[in-house]
């Protein structure tokens, strides 16, 4: 009986003290854990420049661009805040869309430009038929078209793809 | 919809046969696996039974 | 039968009352398992709509999730045994650890596989570092490690014990895996289906999803429970061989 309780205890100790353990390490290691960053981190805190790092954030709606005759496309991605350039040469993954949550591999140069060597498409955990979809997007549209109106800041409604 | 097409799955036929293939497989072999090794242990512990009675006996006898 | 011999079944006393359980219990399992997949991916396959953005290829969540929900239940399950095992020295536990493991290795690689089948299409790539899904592969290396350790070790009770150790020290990664898409930027998202906030998404996309992971979960106890009834004949052929001995020399 005394046995049996001691081991019970010395195997709840081990337990928590691993797990404490654990927490501190995975603590200590926040910063490297940080799978990329967000682009008002990248201009607030200066990350460093010519490393290779990952930003993540939405592409702006009506900044996507194709450079002519090649594979190189531009875009700015945003966190609402703050939008860095991105410029990537390559294929771009089937979710890649304006408004489409991205991160993206590469390097920061000084002029600013992220210039990426690879960029993945982060989907939402929502899924629906493109009908439902759809009716959401023009339910979205006509609040942001109300407050448009209210702020009187027209500008022109993005038509979807 | 025919058959083809349920089988392109827009393009992502590769992906979707190749997970739920690879899983249905995975499942046989372990089912056919467990299977054996019950089968296996059992015949074994039923022929060693019946040999250490058989020893027995002739141990009573002898 | 001798004297020896019966204290020595004794031994095994609820192992005996298992084993006929079991005898019933798997067949019924095994039938139920195969019944709700069926369904299951009838609703998930023919009945759901495609998705807005993805397409059919979301169509590998009815297999990723339940994969992936199983390869932790398993392992906490493998856990609460373990500890069992070493604390109360049940054999019966220990036989139960012993033959989740490898269902649960094989739901979590099948979770990996899916997910990288599932990530080329959708994410772009087949692997990726993050949060996600390098917790899911440490699982994987904890379950092979279990295994491993039990095998490795010629004393089976020595073996238990370490590999039981391993298990309830690997518990800890089993919370990382499931808030790794809160406590950090993953690029896996987050989970569909939660029970405060319900499920994000349709309902026949949910009922597809629900039914393979139940089946899933029955399919899991027959499985277990087949090994298990392999592992008590196993172990009770060694224990029959050394009475034998013990037996003989004493004559």
């Amino acid at each position: 009986m005394k046995a049996r309780s001691k081991r019970l205890v010395l195997i709840g100790v081990i337990i928590v003290a691993f797990g404490a353990a654990v927490m501190l390490v995975l603590n200590a290691f926040q910063e490297n854990l940080v799978f990329f960053h967000t682009p008002t981190e990248v201009k607030a805190r200066e990350v460093a420049y010519d490393r290779q790092i990952r930003i993540g954030g939405l592409v702006e709606k009506g900044t996507f661009k194709r450079e002519e005759e090649t594979t190189t496309v531009t875009f700015n991605v945003t966190d609402g805040e703050s939008s860095i350039l991105v410029s990537y040469t390559g294929i771009l993954p089937d979710l890649f869309r304006e408004g489409q949550g991205i991160v993206a591999e590469g390097k920061l140069l000084t002029s600013g430009v992220f210039v990426a060597s690879h960029v993945f498409a982060k989907h939402d955990e929502t899924y629906m038929p493109p009908e439902a979809a759809e009716a959401l997007k023009r339910a979205e549209e006509k609040a942001e078209a109300t407050v448009q109106q209210a702020t009187t800041k027209p500008t022109i409604v993005e038509k979807g793809e | 919809m025919g058959i083809a097409e349920f089988l392109h799955m827009g393009g992502h036929g590769f992906y979707i046969w190749g997970s739920y293939g690879t899983a249905l497989f995975l499942v046989i072999v372990e089912v056919f696996f467990v299977s054996k090794r019950r089968k296996k242990a059992k015949e074994e512990l039923e022929q060693m039974e019946a040999e250490f009675s058989r020893v027995d006996n002739q141990g009573i006898n002898g | 039968m001798s004297a020896t011999r019966r204290i020595h079944w004794m031994k095994y006393a609820s192992a005996s009352n298992f084993y006929p359980l079991a005898n019933r219990l798997v067949p019924l399992f095994m039938g139920l398992a195969i019944a709700l997949a069926v369904i299951g991916l009838y609703i998930g396959f023919f009945v759901a709509p495609v998705d807005y953005q993805q397409g059919n290829s979301y169509r590998i969540m009815f297999l990723h999730v339940p994969a992936a929900w199983m390869s932790m239940f398993i392992y906490l399950l493998l856990a609460m045994y373990a500890i069992i095992s070493l604390v109360w020295r049940v054999k019966m536990a220990d036989i139960m650890a012993y033959s989740l493991a490898p269902t649960g290795a094989m739901f979590t690689f099948i979770a990996l596989l899916t997910g990288a089948l599932w990530g080329r299409p959708t994410w772009g790539t087949y692997w990726i570092w993050d949060a996600r899904l390098t917790s899911e592969l440490l699982l994987l290396f904890l379950y092979l490690g279990y295994m491993g350790l039990y095998s490795a070790i010629p004393d089976r009770q020595r073996a238990s014990r370490a590999a039981s150790f391993l298990a309830i020290v690997g518990v800890v990664n089993v919370p990382i895996i499931y808030f790794s898409v809160v406590w950090w930027n993953t690029l896996h998202q987050g989970s569909s289906f939660s029970v405060s906030e319900g499920a994000s998404m349709t309902s026949d996309m949910l009922s597809a999803l629900l039914l393979m992971a139940f089946a899933c979960w029955a399919y899991t106890i027959a499985v277990v429970l087949r090994r298990a009834q392999a592992v008590i004949l196993e172990r009770k052929k060694v224990a029959l061989w050394a009475s034998q001995i013990s037996k003989n020399k004493e004559a």
